[in-house]
Formats: C-alpha cells, sequence, structure tokens
C-alpha cells in the first residue's frame, strides 16, 4: 500500500520542497490531483457556481414595466428593489386556496413542496424497505425482480406523469377500479394524492435497491447468534437489520428527500401549471421566470436552494448521514492497513441514490 | 429431497459438495411457508413496478379513436398511434435526434471531465480533498430550477445581458447546463468504479518506470472500461429524461428535445388529449432506455451499489 503512505510523503515535499524524494510513488500527487480537477472544477464553477451567484444577484432586482413617472418613457432593464423579492412573500399580496387554505401563493407552493416531500418520503421508505425485505429473503427470481425494479427508474418522469394522467383520468382506469368518480387531475385534494402516487411508484422501488444493498452487507452470523440468543423476528428486525442499514437508509432518504423538494415534472406535466393544490416550489418559480418576473422567480428559487441546503445539513448533523461516504477517501482515517472494502458499503449508496433524477 | 440417498461411495471421504448437501437445512413447513410468500411478495413488487408501464403498453396500441378506453387487452389492437407519433404536425423524429444530440453530447463532456477527476479523487492523496468531495455532492443537490431565472434572461439576451449571443433554441443551453447535474453523477460513479481496482495494477506499472499519467492511461483506463461505460448509460438516461432546462430553453419545435415534445403532443381536434399518442411516444421513448437497463442490469445494479455484495 504505497499510497497510504501518501500523508507522510506529502509532509516531507512540504518541509523540504521538491529535491528529497522519500516515495517516488506518491510526491507530486497533490500537483497531479490538482491538475486532473482542475477542468471538473472550473466546470462546476461556470455551470452551477456562476449561475447560482447570478440567482442570488437576480433576487434583488426586478424587471423594469410600465412608464418611468421621471421620464415619461416606456422603462427597461431592472431596479434595484433590495429583499422585496422577499418580504412580499410575507406580504400575502397574491392569496390563492390551496390545500392548506388562503395563503400567499409562494406560501401556498413551499407548503405544498414540503407535504409532498414528507408524505412521498415516508412512503417511499416504508414500502422500499419492505421491498428490500422482501427480495432479501428471495432464494430464486431475484434477477426478475431487480429488472422489474429498474423499469420505472428508467422510464422518465414527464412520460411517466402523462401515463398517471391517463390512469387518473376522470374516465380512466383508476377511476374504474376503485369504482367511483375521484377527480383527480381537476385541482382537487385528490391532486395532492394523486402526485403522491405516482412519485411514490417511481422511487420507492430505487429506495428498496439501495435498501437491498445495505441489507446484503449484514453478516448472517448476526442473526444466527440472535436467534441462539432467541430473539423474536420482530426484535431481529428492530434490534439488528434497523440498526446496521441505517447508515444506507439515511443517505437515500436524504437524497429522496432533496429530490422531492425540487420536485417539477410530476405535477407540471400531470395536473398542470396554475393549479394551486399542487404546485411547487420549482413550478411556480419556472412560472414567473418564463413571465419575465426575473427577479421574483430567483428570489423563490433561491429560498429553496436555502431550504434545500438546511434540510441536507439537518440530515448530515442531526441523524449522521454520511453523504461523502469513503467515496475517494481510502486513507483518510489513520487506518493504513485497512482495505478501501472495509467501508465501501456506505461508499456506494450516495452514488446510486443520485440517480433518483430529477421529479 | 432426496438428500439422504447415499451417493456411490468410491473413496473413503465424501466430497465437500456432498457435505454441503447432507449439512443443508431440510425446508421445514415453517420455511416453505416463508418461501411462498416471499415468492409472493415478489410477484407484488413486480406487479406494482410494471403495471402502469403494461397500461401505457396497452394504451398505445389502442385504436386512437379508443384514447380513453379502460379495457385491459386492447381491441382491436392497432399501430395507428405509433403512426401518428411520426406524422407531419408532431415530428417527433426530429425530437428523438435533438435528444440524442443532447443526451449524447452531454453524455461525452461529462465522461471527459469526470473520469480524470474521478481518477484523481479515488487515487490520489492531496489536502482539500474533502472539500471537493463536499462541492461536488453539493452540486448534485442544488435545485435546477435556480439556474432558471438568470439564464432564461441571459440566454435570451435580455437587459443587461444584451452582449450575450442569443441561445434560446440552441443545443448548448441545455447541454452547458445539464453538465451540472450530469457530471457530480459521474465523477461519483467512476470514484466507486476506481476505488475497485486494486491499486497495485498502477504500483507496478509505476515501478515499471510509468508515470501516474501514463500508468492510469495504459492500465486503469482499460480496466475500468465496464465502469465507465455503465457510467455513460447512467448519465445518458439522466440527460435524455431531463425536462425543466430542455422546457425552458428549447421552444422552437424543431429544436425540442423528446420529454418536451411529448409534452406538447396536441391532438388533431386540439381540444381532446391524444392519450393514444402520448402514450405511443411515450413507449418509443423508453424502450431503448429499458432494453439498455435491462441488458446491462446487473452491470448497472453492481455498479450502483458498489461493494455492497462482497
Amino acid at each position: 500500500m504505497a499510497t497510504a503512505t501518501a500523508e507522510p510523503s506529502v509532509r516531507t515535499v512540504k518541509e523540504d520542497g521538491q529535491k528529497h524524494k522519500k516515495n517516488a510513488l506518491s510526491d507530486g500527487q497533490g500537483r497531479l490531483a490538482y491538475i486532473l480537477l482542475a477542468p471538473t472544477l472550473l466546470v462546476i464553477l461556470v455551470v452551477a457556481g456562476i449561475p447560482v451567484i447570478m440567482s442570488i444577484r437576480e433576487s434583488f432586482f426586478q424587471t423594469n414595466n410600465g412608464v418611468d413617472p421621471v421620464t415619461g418613457m416606456v422603462a427597461g432593464g431592472e431596479k434595484f428593489v433590495g429583499l422585496e423579492n422577499f418580504t412580499s412573500i410575507f406580504a400575502g399580496g397574491n392569496p390563492v386556496q390551496g390545500s392548506f387554505g388562503t395563503h400567499d401563493r409562494f406560501v401556498n407552493a413551499f407548503l405544498n413542496t414540503t407535504a409532498i416531500t414528507i408524505v412521498c418520503v415516508v412512503l417511499e421508505t416504508l414500502l422500499g424497505v419492505a421491498m428490500a425485505l422482501i427480495m432479501a429473503k428471495a432464494f430464486r427470481g431475484r434477477g426478475i425482480v431487480r429488472a422489474g425494479i429498474l423499469v420505472p427508474w428508467a422510464i422518465p418522469t414527464i412520460v411517466s406523469a402523462l401515463m398517471w394522467k391517463l390512469i387518473f383520468d376522470s374516465s380512466g382506469v383508476m377511476n374504474r377500479v376503485i369504482g367511483s368518480q375521484v377527480l383527480w387531475l381537476a385541482d382537487t385534494g385528490a391532486s395532492f394524492w394523486a402526485v403522491v402516487i405516482a412519485d411514490t411508484w417511481k422511487t420507492a422501488p430505487f429506495i428498496g435497491l439501495l435498501t437491498l444493498a445495505g441489507l446484503q452487507t449484514i453478516p448472517a452470523e448476526v442473526y444466527e447468534a440472535a436467534k441462539v440468543d432467541g430473539a423474536t423476528t420482530w426484535q431481529q428486525f428492530t434490534r439488528i437489520t434497523l440498526p446496521l442499514v441505517k447508515p444506507t437508509l439515511v443517505v437515500a432518504v436524504l437524497f429522496r428527500t432533496l429530490d422531492t423538494l425540487r420536485m417539477f415534472d410530476l405535477p407540471a406535466g400531470m395536473v398542470g401549471f396554475g393549479k394551486y393544490r399542487t404546485e411547487t416550489v420549482s413550478v411556480f418559480s419556472y412560472l414567473e421566470a418564463t413571465q419575465t418576473r426575473y427577479g421574483p422567480a430567483a428570489a423563490y428559487a433561491i429560498v429553496l436552494f436555502v431550504y434545500v441546503l438546511l434540510i441536507a445539513f439537518l440530515f448530515v448533523k442531526v441523524l449522521g448521514a454520511d453523504v461523502i461516504g469513503d467515496t475517494g477517501m481510502p486513507k483518510k482515517k489513520k487506518g493504513k492497513n485497512k482495505t478501501p472494502d472495509d467501508k465501501a458499503p456506505d461508499a456506494a449508496a450516495p452514488g446510486l441514490e443520485m440517480m433518483g433524477g430529477a421529479h | 429431497m432426496a438428500t439422504t440417498t447415499t451417493p456411490p461411495v468410491t473413496q473413503d471421504r465424501l466430497s465437500s459438495a456432498e457435505v454441503a448437501e447432507l449439512a443443508r437445512e431440510k425446508p421445514s413447513g415453517k420455511a416453505r411457508v416463508g418461501m411462498i410468500a416471499s415468492y409472493v411478495g415478489m410477484g407484488l413488487i413486480v406487479l406494482y413496478c410494471v403495471l402502469p408501464f403494461y397500461w401505457m403498453i396497452i394504451s398505445s396500441l389502442r385504436d386512437p379513436s379508443q384514447g380513453r378506453s379502460t379495457q385491459f387487452i386492447p381491441d382491436p389492437v392497432s399501430i395507428e398511434n405509433f403512426k401518428g407519433v411520426f406524422s407531419g404536425q408532431n415530428n417527433f423524429g426530429r425530437s428523438l435526434i435533438n435528444s440524442l444530440i443532447v443526451s449524447g453530447t452531454t453524455t461525452i463532456l461529462t465522461l471527459l471531465f469526470g473520469i480524470v477527476a474521478a481518477y484523481a479523487l479515488a487515487r490520489l492523496s492531496f489536502k482539500g480533498k474533502g472539500a471537493v468531495l463536499w462541492l461536488i455532492m453539493a452540486c448534485s443537490m442544488f435545485p435546477i430550477v435556480v439556474l432558471i431565472p438568470p439564464l432564461l434572461k441571459m440566454f435570451s439576451s435580455t437587459e443587461p445581458f444584451e452582449w450575450f449571443p442569443r441561445w434560446i433554441d440552441t443545443y448548448q443551453a441545455v447541454i452547458i447546463p445539464g453538465l451540472s447535474f450530469g457530471l457530480p453523477l459521474a465523477v461519483w460513479n467512476l470514484t466507486a468504479f476506481f476505488k475497485q481496482l486494486p491499486m497495485e495494477l498502477e504500483q507496478a506499472a509505476m515501478v515499471d518506470g510509468c508515470t501516474p499519467g501514463v500508468a492510469f492511461r495504459k492500465v486503469i483506463l482499460p480496466l475500468a472500461a465496464p465502469g465507465v461505460f455503465t457510467t455513460a448509460i447512467i448519465v445518458f438516461i439522466g440527460s435524455w429524461n431531463e425536462y425543466l432546462l430542455a422546457l425552458t430553453f428549447l421552444q422552437a419545435q424543431d429544436r425540442q428535445t423528446a420529454t418536451v415534445a411529448i409534452s406538447k403532443f396536441t391532438g388533431t381536434t386540439g381540444f381532446d388529449t391524444p392519450y393514444g399518442t402520448i402514450m405511443a411516444a411515450g413507449v418509443i421513448v423508453t424502450v431503448p432506455l429499458l432494453i439498455a437497463v435491462l441488458l446491462f442490469q446487473r452491470r448497472i445494479v453492481a455498479g450502483l451499489t458498489a461493494g455492497g455484495v462482497k
């Protein structure tokens, strides 16, 4: 493990300059690493960093419209409005009737986003864990189930939105199956549940796949020992399975939460724009931007961004989500003789969950 | 179970396979119930995942006049909807080509940048690695909608961006912001793949006189090809399925990607949602992905859950 000794040798380089190379294999890694990372970091800066800063700037401005009172000319361009885009949220200047009573349109979208996220993530986690437990017990046919599970994942979200739109049509198959006439897509309380069902369908199997990976790292001996000690199946589940699968599950839930918070395709494709029962912050911000109200749109997007950051921070701090996992840090901790595989299960999870895709 | 039949003894000791056979627990009644229950459970999972998709497929195979029919088997089976998808006004072939251009370019760019970055993250030790990992992670977390207001303003050359070329209805308007979610995905996956390869490979190469760069190119890259390929599929699917950026920046009908085109299909009458055509287009957009995913499912799942199964 020559590279495992990289830390001391890097220190050597720092102290003595490049002249006395103690370890020809790992010296100069730092510089090489920066060279290799530079393009990616530059791209991230250009495609994400700068637009985010531009968006923050934008949120303090508003597009001019109407006639300039001073010059009497039709005003163009933009004007600095300070925090007005943010404060107007609380002024309640645009009240709409949503699932949670009458609120400002942004507050309504924010409440929708939060409610959809909580309900979806709870349902998806329960279903996903159940699926993983079933798959873990399977003797044969796991391949078929895995193939089946990848079907909802591979379908584009907008296509699945339209698919559910047909299923939830007032004269569609869902109403035929339940034998009643629910107006799922007419901006009623049922629309909320239609979105929840469609999202749960698409992503619960995915949580199942992730949890299964976590389950399979639990050695069978642990269960055998518990059985010898007389633990019931339920005790085995709550005392062994859940604690041991928790690291994987927390990361999965975190990524699902962040994904659901930015949900756009499903409400937009299924229920449509301007439907206040299912309007999420992403949908509202998009609508504002396309109507050239860039300032408010940016402000709403920034609030969503801060919300997402806050949730991620809480997950990492309170629930101890190991987001970074071990990926890329095989020897950060002192365990020099540890093989990278030791913590590999945690490492795999973030990469996997990132694939949840847009919603 | 015929496990107790004595095998013809040709040696003094049983072979290890036979020992394993004898040591195996005979399934008790309880275990058998559990087994049946697990098969039933698996059946339910498959039904859960596949039934809505089945509905999409049979709805696409109906006669166009039966768009909202709730028959479980289309009668008569018709491919008119599939013809309708490519009929003049929908221009769906063009949309498919647009999608291919956008997703293909995004995938290639992402891989070019991602491979080198992932290699550095997986193998090299350097200061600030934690910060880089967090940065990449954060990049995958932020809502895409944050990009929409400033970029829409910029790409449409609105004040104060008069100097910026008009990028609405250009491919780069979708490809470049698309890197912000493709790149973290690729870097994260590839890092996991590179880490699976034993480090001794490069060390041997470097002992033989290769520089780290050459060791990477000649030893690691060929071995990581399956990982790169899997990552390519995943990024491609993510990019192919992307909707928000494409909806915002590609407005002209001949520039729309497939996902946008499907969501904007209008019926011939203009009033009724042409469900049959939409479902047919959905099937066309999804089936290639499904075939790729199912062909490589072992690899994709294994890659995704790398290290999960030892």
